[in-house]
């Protein structure tokens, strides 16, 4: 193969996209059509929840017109990080939707489902032979943060992938993926060089943002040549520059020169990204240098307790000048009012107006807002706990004496009624660490269907 | 002498979740120009981002001068994990005010 294009219809399933756009896409005669489907940015509820941060309906208006565009098409359809977070809840909710889909339309195909969701004991066990490392938490794992953890999934690379396509998958569900995964294994299986064919499918897969103007529900076709690659975007409206495709690289990475991904690192020293039409950008010197042993990424969320928050304002300017003290005797008062160690719940006040944004690394200390938005949070050991504590600090927050007091009717404009939100679990990225593999394929089994 | 504040230099200043345990920071400036003569004065360092944040300059993972992007990249470790108890950001998204107060010397 000479060259090979990958059509991203967006930068996440169920994002949406414009037909026009995806239809202009396919008049490109693509050779596979992939889509990632995940990411860590929702925080780790989704993942210890087994929830799909995604709704059911805007995935499954993606997926009827892909699937439909690939049945005439007969070219592979590749799903990274299936439903959000790539456990087996979630690729097992993606896989219902196709489900329903075929068996709406009748469409004839085969489908490989790969899991990323790791076995406690397996991960125990290569816990116990020191396979896993240390990483950006900065925290050496622990057995009981295995043990506490609700689902621990690994971001696969393309092997996996590769072997589904070997195994003759029109459709590929993968769970847990190395963002460009999806998008780069097919490229990788036909010999197209990893450094450049990683680097495209970098900017792939966050569907159009690399263009001008950007957007992450916009298609974006990437080819690839044995030298460089070129990406534009589908929809008219929108162009690939040589500063908005440079300036992608940059995105929600640490470092941009040094892109670590499994079984390796794209390295960008030495790119050169250049203009070759008003729409087009030609992309070429991304290195990838394969590391030994070959290293994957694991995510794990662990519940740790239930949360129930109340929200309201403060208008009074006496209030907000004495707004710490306050919070502080409140807390006080609430410890006191309970017989119930101090371990088994946590109040947290949110404060819009003096430091709810960047709590600690607010440089601004003095507050200039005549209002205040308070989100009271508290996490308890249960939810009846989280509920108790929630309901004590409103209450007392809401007539509490301070000095100087001159509105004597209440504290808080309370914002609903009822006032106190139940918000049900609440989880934590207990594992986030690296993963030293054998073979790139031996947590990630495949499993073939025939529709 | 005579300053310029980033905002007259710079096109985008954004901070962005990278991974649920980093924080990143990108400065992406108007043109190569303006990108090389603020790369040139050097008031844009590790030490800078420190005293902004009010962090210890270890807290900061990586500091990057991007020119093919025309962009100065800084990277810290989040203070709470994305989503932890006590966390006020998931997506890192709005922690990128301090750096608007940047004045570059310009003559």
């Amino acid at each position: 193969m000479k060259e090979i294009k990958v059509l991203a219809p967006n930068g996440l399933l169920g994002y949406g996209f414009p037909k026009e756009s995806f239809e202009e896409g396919m008049k490109r005669k693509p050779d596979v059509i992939a889509v990632d489907g995940g990411s860590t940015d929702p925080g780790p509820y989704y993942l210890g929840a087994g929830k799909s941060f995604t709704s059911r309906a805007g995935v499954k208006r993606d997926l009827e017109i892909i699937l439909k565009a690939r049945d005439e098409a007969k070219i592979p359809f590749i799903i990274g990080s299936s439903g959000g977070s790539g456990g087996s809840p979630h690729l097992q909710w993606l896989k219902e939707i196709v489900e329903e889909i075929v068996s709406e339309k009748g469409y004839k195909f085969k489908m490989a489902l790969i899991e990323a969701e790791i076995d406690k004991n397996v991960l125990l066990e290569k816990f116990e032979e020191g396979k896993i490392k240390t990483f950006e938490s900065k925290q050496p794992l622990t057995k009981e943060a295995i043990e506490k953890s609700e689902h621990i999934v690994a971001q696969m690379g393309v092997e996996p992938i590769i072997k589904a396509l070997d195994m003759g998958a029109e459709v590929i569900l993968a769970g847990r993926a190395y963002d460009p995964s999806s998008m780069a294994a097919l490229p990788i299986k036909e010999g197209f060089d990893p450094g450049l064919t990683f680097h495209m499918c970098k900017i792939l897969e966050c569907g159009a943002i690399a263009a001008v103007p950007g957007s992450a529900r916009d298609c974006l076709l990437g080819t690839l040549y044995k030298d460089h690659f070129v990406v534009e975007p589908m929809n008219p409206i929108r162009k690939c520059t040589e500063i908005s495709v440079a300036a992608h690289t940059l995105y929600e990475k640490g470092n941009p020169l040094r892109l670590p991904g499994p079984g390796g690192e794209l390295i960008l020293d030495n790119v050169k990204f250049e203009q070759l039409d008003e729409r087009r950008v030609k992309v070429s010197g991304s290195k990838f240098i394969p590391k030994e042993p070959y290293t994957v990424k694991l995510e794990g969320s662990a519940p740790v307790g239930f949360r129930t928050i109340s929200i309201a304002g403060v208008r009074c300017p006496k209030m907000i000048k004495q707004i710490d003290d306050i919070l502080e005797n409140v807390n006080k008062i609430t410890k006191e009012n309970f017989d119930m160690p101090e371990s088994d719940y946590n109040i947290i006040y949110h404060i819009y107006g003096k430091n709810g944004v960047m709590g600690d690394l607010e440089p601004q200390k003095e507050i200039t807002s005549h209002e205040l938005g308070i989100v009271i949070e508290v996490v308890g050991k249960t939810q009846d706990i989280a509920d108790t504590i929630c309901s004590s600090v409103r209450s007392t927050l809401l007539h509490y004496g301070y000095p100087e007091r001159i509105a004597t009717a209440g504290n808080l404009a309370l914002l609903y009624s009822p006032s106190d939100i139940k918000m049900g679990p609440v989880y934590e990225f207990s594992v986030y660490h690296l993963l030293e593999l054998e073979d790139p394929t031996e947590v990630f089994p495949v499993t073939i269907y025939q529709f | 002498m005579k300053t310029k504040n980033i905002t007259e230099l710079a096109e985008v200043i954004r901070s962005k979740n990278s991974g649920p345990f980093e924080l990143t920071f990108d400065i992406i400036f108007k043109d190569y120009d303006t990108y090389y003569k603020v790369k040139s004065k050097g008031v844009i360092n590790k030490e800078l981002i420190a005293k902004l944040y009010n962090i210890d300059p270890s807290q900061i993972v990586t500091f990057v001068e991007f020119d093919a992007a025309k962009a100065i990249k800084a990277t810290i470790t989040r203070p709470v994990s994305s989503g932890a108890i006590g966390e006020t950001d998931v997506y890192g998204a709005q922690q990128h005010a301090p750096l608007l107060q940047i004045e570059i010397p310009w003559d």
